[in-house]
């Protein structure tokens, strides 16, 4: 692993490398002295494009926890027409000495440009390009989905996947990048998917993605899901013909009081419920259901610094960075 | 006209059937049969092995002057158009200022004939500024020193069904063609690639078919009603193909074009998020090339376009959102057209200068270009290797783009020589001279 770009293209080991370590890294969390040296005198580069106050401090965090260096580069403004491009900001950063970029871009693909194009040898994590990936975003979740099912198991969720898990994803799956990613990597981790949303707001093409997909919430929630991902629904939407109001969409595809209360009617007492934050209450999710003892949001925001101290030192040291030695004596 | 010299090609065969000579004197063909013999002032050119075309015409091609000469100029796409075999090249409206005026045409026509390498025919704008709300003066481009035939907004789509109706009526009045970029503006806002399985997975905003499609539909409908003649730009897609084919069985006065680039690359490469592979229409599946080849090898699409595109490099190597839409075509178009058409048995020499040559030159309005190969005829004349192969090296071409999409690609066919107006202006796979009648100063 020399980039993390997406979860499509990180295999079952990667996968469980990542969640095992970042389990090692939770202990550390919950140590007083909340720090490791791993990551002394490295540069953690915070790229972003785009405002994610949310992303941008939990990477923060899982960097300054390692003990490495961060710097916070805000480069609102990406295009060519606007000032500098993407070409410049990555030499520049190769010229102050970054040992990894964490990129968060509006546009698709831009970390994979950023990987791909020999401006700048540094480890690129995406932290969301567009409304292609959220690989850590993914991670998290699934971190968080493991330890869950892994309790209701009785193991440690250390080593284990997500074989026969049943993850309900409902929202705007077009414009959502952790769908794509939670998708992926929950695909790979064993488990199964129905993605559940209005039908303008799934991507032309969704018939080819290895799930169910569905219309319908009530439906999918009486096939016994044992994860509920709600996702953010945003209002501009609206203007856009994707659907025709807020309230209805909040009938027809949130989680509000009276789904809540037929999770219980259905004997769902493990199911839990998720959201990638920042959530609409009232709108795809009742402040009920994301108050609720079901709801992991906190448990999420927690456990993603953990996932992105496991990410930074599975790229910045350990085997990968002696296979990058080695990568780079060759040339 | 200047004296051009005299040339005996010989051994060369015509449209790839037997071998002939070809002798060439002052701009004319004078002799094409076996064992001629060699005029006592004659070069002799040997062609054994090689196949005498037509001069390919390219209707579609961005020279970028006036406005964009970092993009390209009329010298350096001429030279890359020499290179690939042409010798007539229909320069797009969409330069700065935009072709919409006669003072704009007859610039880009003398830019053309000072540079002395093929022949520039300007297509000039549908409507001014290419802002698709009023009529650009049409009759007066047509009238122009440039006698502009060829009319299209292309980049843009015109799509007020109203203002389209009215040009194509227009244009009957000196028998002109309105080429339409066919993109429904609404169904494409924001578009980045073909929408398909591959934008959905790459999270890229989708460029329907439908909004190809839907457009060409109208407008084959509003040729029937006007009885006009409309040109249909780089089809992209099956079921443009199909309303094209449903189009013709009526007899309606239509004609289309496809892009080497649509003719042999798909979606599939925007995977690398690579913006050498944007462009518009989008690449599309391997459904839609499929059909497209077919569609060419049967006449549904009457001819190849190469929207040459070229751009300068920053605008092509950033974050894919951000970076322009095209791709260089013209040194690439021959080799492209044989690898998808000719050695894919689709297609033969003679079909090759149907779609590339006569059919382009009569759509156009060339008198002088698309000829057949025989005595009389102007000496518009290349000759092609077809067992050549070579890789495609951008930075070896004479276009200033340097995105091509073939870049690496190992592709057959070369273009050994060009005869433009009775002038070699490449020989032995290189430039040689401008035409002699070039002016290098106004």
């Amino acid at each position: 692993m020399r980039h993390l770009l997406s979860t499509a293209d990180l295999s079952h080991r990667d996968a469980l490398a990542i969640l095992d370590t970042a389990e090692q890294m939770a202990a550390v969390g919950e140590r007083e002295v909340k720090k490791l040296p791993a990551l002394r005198g490295r540069t953690v580069v915070n790229l972003f494009f785009e405002d994610s106050t949310r992303t941008r401090i939990s990477f923060e965090a899982a960097a300054k926890r390692l003990s490495a260096d961060v710097i916070n580069f805000s480069a609102k403004g990406s295009s060519v027409s606007k000032g500098e491009s993407l070409k410049d900001t990555a030499q520049t950063l190769a010229a102050m000495g970054a040992d990894a970029v964490v990129i968060r871009h509006g546009s698709s693909g831009a970390p994979a440009r950023l990987a791909s194009s020999g401006w700048i040898d540094a480890a690129v994590l995406n932290a969301g390009d567009g409304t292609h990936e959220h690989p850590t975003q993914a991670l998290l979740d699934a971190f968080t989905m493991r330890r869950h099912w892994a309790r209701l198991h009785g193991t440690e969720s250390t080593g284990t996947d997500l074989a026969g898990m049943k993850v309900l994803i409902a929202g705007d799956v077009l414009h959502s990048r952790v769908a794509r990613s939670d998708l992926w990597l929950l695909r790979t981790l064993g488990a199964e998917v129905t993605l559940v949303a209005p039908p303008t707001l799934l991507p032309f093409g969704v018939g080819s993605w290895p799930c169910t997909v569905s219309y319908d919430l009530d439906d999918a929630l009486a096939a016994r899901p044992d994860a509920v991902m709600m996702l953010r629904v945003q209002g501009e939407r609206m203007d856009s013909a994707f659907f025709p109001s807020v309230r209805e969409y909040s009938r027809r595809w949130g989680l509000d009081d009276v789904r809540l209360d037929r999770l219980d009617t259905l004997g769902l007492k493990d199911t839990i419920i998720m959201h990638p934050g920042p959530m609409n209450r009232g709108l795809e999710i009742s402040a009920r259901a994301a108050d609720s003892p079901r709801s992991t949001v906190l448990d999420q925001v927690r456990n993603g610094v953990s996932v992105r101290m496991a990410s930074l030192y599975l790229l910045l040291s350990g085997e990968n960075s002696t296979d990058r030695t080695a990568q780079e004596q060759k040339r | 006209m200047s004296t051009t010299g005299t040339y005996l090609i010989r051994g060369a065969a015509v449209l790839g059937a037997e071998p002939a000579d070809i002798r060439i004197e002052n701009g004319v063909i004078t002799a094409v049969a076996p064992g001629l013999p060699v005029p006592g002032d004659a070069q002799l050119i040997e062609a054994e092995g090689l196949i005498a075309l037509p001069g390919m015409v390219d209707l579609h091609t961005h020279l970028r002057e006036p406005g964009r000469e970092d993009a390209e100029t009329v010298e350096t796409g001429t030279r890359a158009a020499a290179l690939g075999g042409f010798t007539a090249v229909h320069a797009m409206a969409n330069s700065m200022p935009v072709a919409d005026t006669a003072g704009v045409v007859e610039q880009v026509l003398s830019l053309g004939e000072r540079a002395g390498w093929v022949d520039v025919r300007p297509v000039g704008a549908v409507t001014v500024g290419l802002a698709g709300e009023k009529l650009a003066e049409l009759g007066a481009m047509a009238d122009s020193r440039a006698r502009v035939r060829v009319f299209s907004d292309d980049g843009k789509c015109v799509w007020d069904p109203v203002l389209m109706r009215r040009a194509l009526e227009y244009v009957k009045a000196f028998d002109g063609v309105i080429a339409q970029h066919a993109q429904e503006p609404r169904l494409t806002e924001g578009a980045q690639m073909n929408e398909g399985e591959v934008s959905a997975v790459l999270g890229l905003a989708g460029w329907p078919a439908v909004a190809e499609e839907s457009i060409i539909a109208r407008d084959v409908l509003l040729a029937r009603h006007t009885g006009s003649r409309l040109h249909v730009c780089h089809v992209s897609t099956a079921g443009s193909v199909e309303i094209l084919r449903w189009a013709k069985e009526l007899g309606i006065r239509v004609t289309a074009e496809v892009t080497p680039h649509h003719l042999l690359l798909t979606d599939e490469l925007v995977r690398t998020y690579d913006p050498v592979y944007k462009v518009n229409p989008p690449l599309r599946t391997a459904a839609d090339v499929q059909a497209v080849r077919l569609g060419l090898a049967d006449g549904t699409i009457d001819i190849v376009g190469t929207d040459h595109a070229p751009h300068p490099s920053e605008h092509k190597e950033g974050e894919w959102a951000g970076a322009a839409m095209g791709m260089t075509g013209l040194e690439t178009a021959l080799s492209v057209v044989q690898h998808a058409m000719i050695d894919t048995g689709l297609m033969d020499w003679a079909g090759f200068a149907r779609v590339t040559s006569r059919t382009p030159a009569l759509i156009g309005q060339l008198p002088d270009q698309g000829r057949p190969i025989a005595a009389g005829e102007p000496a518009n004349v290349i000759l092609v290797n077809p067992t050549a192969s070579r890789r495609v090296d951008p930075s070896k071409m004479a276009t200033k783009g340097r995105n091509s999409p073939f870049a690496g690609l190992d592709l057959p066919g070369g273009v050994e020589a060009v005869f433009y107006a009775g002038h070699p202006t490449v020989l032995n796979g290189r430039l040689n001279t401008p035409h002699p009648a070039a002016s290098k100063e106004f």
